[in-house]
């Protein structure tokens, strides 16, 4: 048994910028940053386009807040929302700080570019690798802090609770396959969204639930689950982003017959130049549901992994595409085999990022003692229905610091080791962990082929558009799924690096966190934002203004309640783009 | 770069692991791949530069001494055995400024009017260099 | 174009295994595949106790890096069909300790990056909380280059200096000491003198350049290396000819 002052589960912005925060107020704490993957392999590291905060002449806090909630279809907390606006130009201005690459104006001043959804040009970028040098930057200025005490390639197996407190986690390091408790007074989930629940998705292999399945096993309930956001553009077979920015730079989606069909969905009319909030600017919501009606009306184009739509980007030209878009090239002339600048990308909509969440207030603080939560994992909620582009890296940076200061003042206030509860615990996890290892040889089927079904499932129950019975099919699915994980087998029984038994744990945490999306999605008798009901085709702020929260009963099975909405200023409205 | 090391014990009933696999370097690791062999080649022709600076010394010694010393060390020169070893050590030296210019541009950022020159310039820069210093001393000697 | 290719995976369970075999496995030739994606092949349906690492398939959170038939690589981003007819020999990357079949150990790199202090170091620690450090773009263009390094490891496995000195720092921890030193925001390039001008640091470099052919995004760190040296030398030759001029 290890024992630090604050555990931070999870290597990427959040869990770094939580830590980095933690170190500098608190410098006496000692903290830990436990990561399933070195801190640089996070999935942070994958975003491209940008990060919005206010800065430029002439944009305001309230049209960032404004846009942010109207994005949201009004289910956002405005609170939290007027928070973030607030607090986001000076977390990238740390940033700034710290080192991190800003693509730059003329006269030395970070420049900024449009993005969906946004009013005002309010996205600051790093060319198209904004994540990677955001994440870079946070985990070499990490460095600098002695106290900050990294357990990397430790997979967290669960918490540690006792009399209603959080007072750890279990891990298994990796390279070893040694089961240890890491203790604290109190842990911060960073631990990203869940994407690899459907089978295409932006999201790197790593983000299968596992933070938001440990607050809900140890009762801290999940918020609004139900609100998957898919990417409108994603190339097909590997799920590779191409991202917003290509559009905010100027590119085209056109269908088959060389159209921009996104005139025909109410966003507005197409001008050879962008125009905010219209068009391929609207948000992602939007436009990935009129990718849906394309398909339905044949006006998609068929290949070997799905229908696809065309990104046009060759009116941009070569110098601006190298200089504003590298990677959409880099990435298209090394996984498509196309040039951007002569040649038309195919896209199709790709799931990208989870709008529900561990359930936190403003401070991160979740519904258990001591748990914190920050970064995709959670859900505060500034996203709401549909979370706009950009907006997700200034919310890992204004909520990871949040929660790493109110988690290292929690740890402050509340001494003491843990008892022996906390000790039996860990005993029994030992165990437990040490028995799926080595006693699943007679299983007769393999993780993957589960893994493969449950991911079908989702996508089938819980797409772009939903209705009940196909929810209520797929959650009879994930029940029967559960049951025959519970006989798979794990072939391998190294202790060593045993990334089988790691794919089981994350298998286990996918179908909770699927369980939970189902049961909310079929409560939400609406269509809003990212949640389509074909069966419910309009939005009831009568029944439905309000977030969804979802705990385990102790039958195991989910429980769906309803938590009002923070509205401070801005009262629900129409979600206009374009006109 | 936990506080725990990895070569603690593992618990519990398992067998201990016998740790990482630490594969040894062969000696022969230069012929593994043709630019691995390139460099070693390029490393050697420092002992034929340092060859023809003694040469190069031997010749002004032999000047030094007189006439005859000087002939002796042209009849020295004129073995077959010599003349072997200096056309080996010239294709050495001729190696050894080829790969060294081509690599110059990396050491060097050449910037024009705020921009970067591209690495071939540089390069052909040092080559220009090198045909001008060699028609002078030709010129020198010949002339 | 064969259905199929054949993988000669390298494999060592250090339970099981005093020294890495081989296996070999046969799986679909597509023209999308990645050699990743055989190995996921390999793992979901014919051996799950292969273990390798991988996460962003899109080249850009450096899990993936491995030896392939020799040269290391992402195998994100390196695809079956380009050694067809086959076989392919996958093997982990070179100079490193291996843990378990594909995946090495990279601690001696993360020991080595903190003590290059790869951050931005100001003397006026606080900043200005309201306002950027101003940058123009060329300025920026300045270290931009090495500051696109993901640590994936690639340039250690190719680096012969880094196989026989163990004690090198190596080209990805220099070349991101020479992102911080060109930055015009940062002032802590003195301090990373003491460290990188010493036969750990740039001068164990015999200037292969191996390291920049190997690397996936274009960082070159054989020319940040050569560039430091060049930087050092001369700081040494002021020192020596002007010893009355501070540094």
């Amino acid at each position: 048994m290890v024992d630090h002052d604050v555990v931070v589960v999870g290597g990427g912005g959040a869990g770094l910028r939580a830590a980095i925060a933690i170190a500098q107020t608190s410098p006496r704490l000692r903290v830990a940053v436990v990561s399933k993957v070195y801190p640089m392999r996070s999935h942070t590291v994958s975003a491209e386009g940008g990060a919005a905060a206010v800065i430029a002449t002439g944009d305001t806090l309230d049209e960032h807040a404004h846009d942010t909630v109207s994005g949201s279809d009004w289910l956002a907390d405005q609170d939290a929302v007027e928070a973030f606006v607030a607090e986001a130009p000076r977390e990238l201005l740390a940033l700034e700080h710290w080192g991190c690459p800003w693509s730059r104006l003329p006269d030395g001043e970070v420049a900024v570019r449009a993005f969906g959804g946004m009013r005002k040009m309010r996205t600051w970028f790093a060319a198209d690798k904004t994540g990677f040098h955001l994440l870079h930057t946070l985990f070499q200025t990490s460095l600098k802090y002695a106290q900050i005490a990294r357990y990397d390639e430790w997979y967290v197996t669960t918490l540690l609770v006792d009399e209603d407190r959080v007072h750890g986690v279990v891990g298994i390091e990796l390279a070893t396959g040694r089961v240890e408790a890491i203790t604290g007074r109190a842990v911060v989930l960073c631990t990203g969204g869940c994407g690899r629940v459907f089978p295409f998705t932006t999201n790197g292999n790593i983000k299968t639930g596992d933070g938001m399945a440990l607050a809900y096993r140890a009762g801290a309930p999940l918020k609004d689950m139900e609100f998957v956001q898919y990417h409108p553009t994603g190339l097909p077979f590997t799920g590779i982003l191409i991202t917003e920015a290509a559009r905010a730079e100027g590119g085209w989606l056109i269908n088959k017959d060389g159209y921009r069909y996104l005139q025909d969905y109410d966003l507005g009319t197409p001008s050879p130049t962008p125009v905010l909030r219209s068009m391929e600017l609207g948000p992602r919501d939007r436009l990935s549901q009129a990718f849906v009606h394309e398909q339905e009306k044949g006006r998609t184009v068929d290949t070997p992994y799905g229908p696809v739509v065309y990104l046009d980007l060759r009116h941009l030209g070569a110098a601006m595409i190298d200089s504003k878009l590298p990677f959409v090239r880099e990435l298209c002339l090394s996984y498509e085999r196309i040039d951007p600048v002569h040649e038309l990308i195919p896209v199709r909509p790709v799931q990208h990022y989870m709008m529900g969440g561990v359930h936190t207030d403003l401070d991160g603080a979740t519904g258990l003692p001591g748990l914190y939560a920050a970064g995709e994992v959670a859900c505060v909620s500034i996203n709401g229905a549909n979370r706009l582009g950009s907006n997700s890296l200034p919310e890992l940076l204004v909520f990871g610091r949040r929660a790493g200061i109110a988690a290292a003042e929690f740890a402050a206030a509340h001494r003491g080791r843990p008892g022996p509860v906390v000790r039996s615990r860990v005993a029994d996890e030992r165990r437990r962990l040490e028995h799926d290892l080595l006693a699943r040889r007679d299983g007769r089927e393999r993780i993957a082929e589960i893994r493969t079904e449950m991911q079908h499932t989702m996508e089938g129950s819980a797409g772009i558009y939903r209705e009940a019975e196909s929810i209520v099919k797929g959650a009879d699915r994930l029940r029967e799924l559960r049951e025959r994980l519970g006989k798979a087998t794990v072939e391998d029984t190294s202790r060593v690096f045993n990334t089988e038994l790691v794919a089981a744990l994350e298998l286990e945490a996918m179908l909770d966190v699927s369980e939970t999306m189902l049961a909310c999605a079929l409560r939400r008798e609406e269509s809003r934002g990212a949640h389509q009901r074909t069966d419910f085709p309009n939005r009831d702020d009568a029944r439905y203004l309000a977030h969804s929260l979802v705990s385990r009963n102790p039958t195991g099975s989910p429980r769906v309640d309803h938590l009002p909405v923070t509205i401070t200023r801005w009262p629900p409205g129409e979600r206009v783009y374009g006109r | 770069m936990s506080e725990l090391t990895r070569e603690s014990p593992a618990q519990g009933a398992h067998p201990l692991p016998a740790g990482p696999y630490r594969p040894r370097t062969s000696v022969f690791w230069w012929v593994r791949r043709r630019s691995y062999l390139l460099f070693v080649l390029r490393e050697l022709s420092c002992v034929f530069v340092a060859w023809f600076v003694v040469y190069l010394l031997l010749l002004v010694a032999a000047v030094h001494r007189g006439n005859d010393a000087y002939q002796g060390f042209l009849q020295w020169s004129g073995q077959p055995g010599m003349l072997v070893l200096n056309l080996v050590a010239l294709a050495f030296v001729v190696l050894h400024a080829i790969t060294w210019f081509n690599l110059a541009p990396k050491a060097m950022v050449v910037r024009l009017h705020g921009r970067r020159l591209p690495s071939r310039i540089v390069a052909a820069g040092h080559f220009t260099a090198w045909l001008v210093v060699s028609a002078l001393v030709a010129w020198l000697v010949v002339g | 174009m064969p259905d199929t290719i054949t993988l000669q995976v390298a494999r060592y369970r250090p339970d099981a295994d005093a020294a890495p075999t081989t296996q070999e496995y046969v799986v679909p030739l597509r023209e999308e595949w990645a050699v990743l994606d055989g190995l996921n092949y390999i793992k979901d349906r014919l051996d799950g106790t292969l273990s390798f690492r991988w996460s962003c398939r899109m080249g850009i959170c450096g899990s993936c890096g491995m030896t392939v038939n020799g040269n290391p690589v992402l195998t994100c981003g390196t695809f079956l069909t380009d050694y067809a007819p086959g076989p392919i020999r996958i093997e982990p990357l070179a100079n490193f300790p291996v843990v378990r079949d594909l995946v090495v150990e990279i601690e001696d790199f993360l020991r080595k990056l903190p003590a290059v202090k790869p951050w931005l170091v100001r003397e006026d620690e606080q900043g200005v909380d309201d306002v950027e450090f101003l940058q123009t773009p060329a300025q920026l263009a300045e270290y931009q280059q090495y500051s696109m390094c993901i640590n994936c490891m690639l340039c250690y496995a190719a680096c012969p200096v880094y196989a026989l000195e163990p004690d090198f720092l190596g080209p990805a921890a220099i070349a991101l000491a020479q992102r911080y030193n060109l930055d015009s925001r940062d002032q802590g390039a003195h301090q990373r003198l003491d460290l990188l001008a010493t036969a750990q640091g740039v001068w164990a470099c015999t200037y292969v350049g191996e390291c920049t052919s190997a690397c996936p995004k274009g960082v070159d760190p054989a020319g940040a290396i050569q560039r430091y040296k060049l930087t050092a030398a001369t700081r040494t030759l002021r020192s020596v000819l002007m010893p009355w001029a501070a540094r």
